[in-house]
């Protein structure tokens, strides 16, 4: 799974459960403050990469995705 | 205590999204009933239901996405955007989505359902049973909860007065409507967004009220024939969904506002069975305390009561309401006229109250009882006129809606014309 591909389907995530333009995904969007997002959201958000990626994210961890840059991140080092 | 008017109607009905539409389909005497096309139901001991038309709001479907965003209906179970849609159209049309702030703090919203997010419950267990809990959504309980109805419509309009929800079975729509009323009469609100949805229409909903031996089973060729009130081949009820919610609000406060004012509520009386969970008792004398206690409150004598939406079910009890409406009414039996719009949408259960009510209510507008589809061989102790399978073009200037539920809760609603 290259790099790049990661980083296409978390966005593809992001847009589908954020209901988000693409272009607003950028590497900094935070998703509580940039995106819309409520504390369900990155919630049911963190769930959704554990789906897609066959990882699991711990609450500590889940803690600490807060932008799309730190889960693109994230998910490059458990896969 | 302050008089209350209703001043808004919002309907999602297995006729048509919408009032008018819904209305429209009922005088013309069309049936919301089909083989259900939600899920694979040929399994069931019934494959048939009242399901709302779903489309691209064309033809009076339901467009789900003109309701709520696609996003946030994933996060809901069908009956929370039922309701809000209703709430929704019954906002606009009473035109108190400008309220100020200081206003909004006076109107409340009193939404029920009589069993919430059946569907969202039985697919999260399955789910639990097939995945594990770490999968279960965060928006599963938010999204099953009866009383988020209400709390959805206050978010979206910014409504900050009293906020409720009713949960009694297939009478919540009418005690939402009553109770909130009552809170307008004692000051608690000025205005209430008052109603009640339900979407039942599951497997786990048709098997469960089928286990109950509650619904009709024996129309898998003709469905439009299966919900049949009074009728002597009647089989049970046919399962309905979707949302009726009204706008009440003091009436003092209307006529200032030069607000449209439908009807208002003058009476409305409650009484418990003490019987059993499911059958009401042989002669429903619940029913017709609840009823009396309505025209008490309603200071009318029961002569005057010109329409009844009966709460028939196109079930046994269908009768024995129909002897307690007749003992109420003695000798004015034969002048009143009582029908069952169930014979047409279905039973919303939850929603049938609220529903109800909006049709007495256009009743009396349109001076017009809605037809018993259906009603081929009437009761033969039948004194009132149930309106057999036509509408019935008469005066109506009151109007009774009787709802029902199980658990023995009973519900009646006295309605007049303002002007009457």
């Amino acid at each position: 799974m290259s790099e790049g591909d990661i980083e296409t389907r978390v966005r593809k995530i992001v847009v589908e459960h954020l209901g988000v333009e693409e272009e607003k995904v950028t590497e900094n969007a935070s998703f509580i403050d940039d995106l819309g997002a409520d504390s369900l959201d990155t919630v049911e958000l963190v769930m959704a990469f554990e789906e897609e990626f066959g990882i699991e994210i711990p609450d500590d961890a889940a803690e600490t995705i807060q932008t799309f840059g730190d889960a693109v991140k994230f998910i490059k080092e458990a896969v | 205590m302050r008089r209350v008017v209703v001043t808004g109607l919002g309907m999602v009905s297995p006729l048509a999204c919408g009032v008018e539409p819904t209305w429209r389909r009922l005088l013309d005497g069309q049936s919301g009933a089909g083989t259900i096309s939600r899920f694979d139901a040929s399994h069931l001991a019934t494959d048939y239901a009242c399901e709302v038309p779903r489309g691209d709001g064309s033809d009076d479907t339901f467009d789900a996405d003109a309701w709520m965003e696609p996003k946030e209906q994933r996060k809901v179970d069908d009956f929370i955007l039922y309701g809000v849609a209703a709430a929704d159209q019954a906002i606009a049309d009473a035109g108190i989505g400008d309220a100020s702030d200081e206003e909004k703090l006076d109107i409340g919203v009193m939404i029920g359902s009589g069993i919430g997010g059946l569907q969202s419950i039985a697919e999260t267990a399955v789910m639990i049973k097939e995945r594990g809990p770490r999968r279960v959504s965060p928006f599963f309980i938010p999204g099953a909860l009866i009383n988020l109805v209400s709390g959805q419509v206050s978010i979206k309009h910014g409504f900050k007065g009293p906020n409720h929800a009713v949960v009694t079975a297939c009478s919540t729509g009418a005690h939402a409507i009553g109770d909130a009323a009552r809170l307008i009469q004692l000051g608690d609100a000025d205005v209430m967004v008052a109603g009640g949805t339900e979407s039942p229409i599951s497997e786990i909903g048709i098997a469960g009220f089928n286990a109950c031996k509650a619904l009709s089973t024996k129309h898998r060729n003709d469905p439009e024939r299966a919900s049949r009130p009074w009728d002597a081949d009647r089989d049970g009820f046919v399962m309905g969904e979707g949302a009726g919610v009204v706008v009440l609000e003091d009436y003092e406060r209307a006529k200032a506002r030069g607000a449209k004012i439908y009807a208002e509520v003058i009476g409305y009386g409650l009484s418990g069975d003490a019987h059993h969970i499911t059958a009401p008792p042989p002669d429903h004398e619940g029913a017709e305390r609840a009823m009396r206690a309505a025209v008490k409150r309603a200071g009318i004598d029961p002569s005057q009561i010109d329409y009844i939406n009966a709460h028939g079910t196109s079930t046994m009890a269908d009768t024995i309401e129909m002897g307690a409406v007749q003992r109420l009414l003695g000798d004015a039996a034969k002048n009143a006229t009582m029908s069952s719009t169930k014979s047409s949408t279905g039973h919303l259960l939850g929603a049938a109250g609220a529903i109800e009510a909006i049709f007495s209510i256009l009743a009396m507008r349109d001076q017009v009882a809605p037809p018993t589809l259906n009603l081929e061989s009437p009761p033969e102790d039948a004194v009132i006129d149930l309106a057999p399978l036509k509408k019935v073009e008469r005066k109506i200037d009151c109007v009774l809606s009787n709802s029902f539920g199980f658990g023995g809760t009973n519900a009646a609603l006295i309605m007049r014309k303002v002007d009457a």
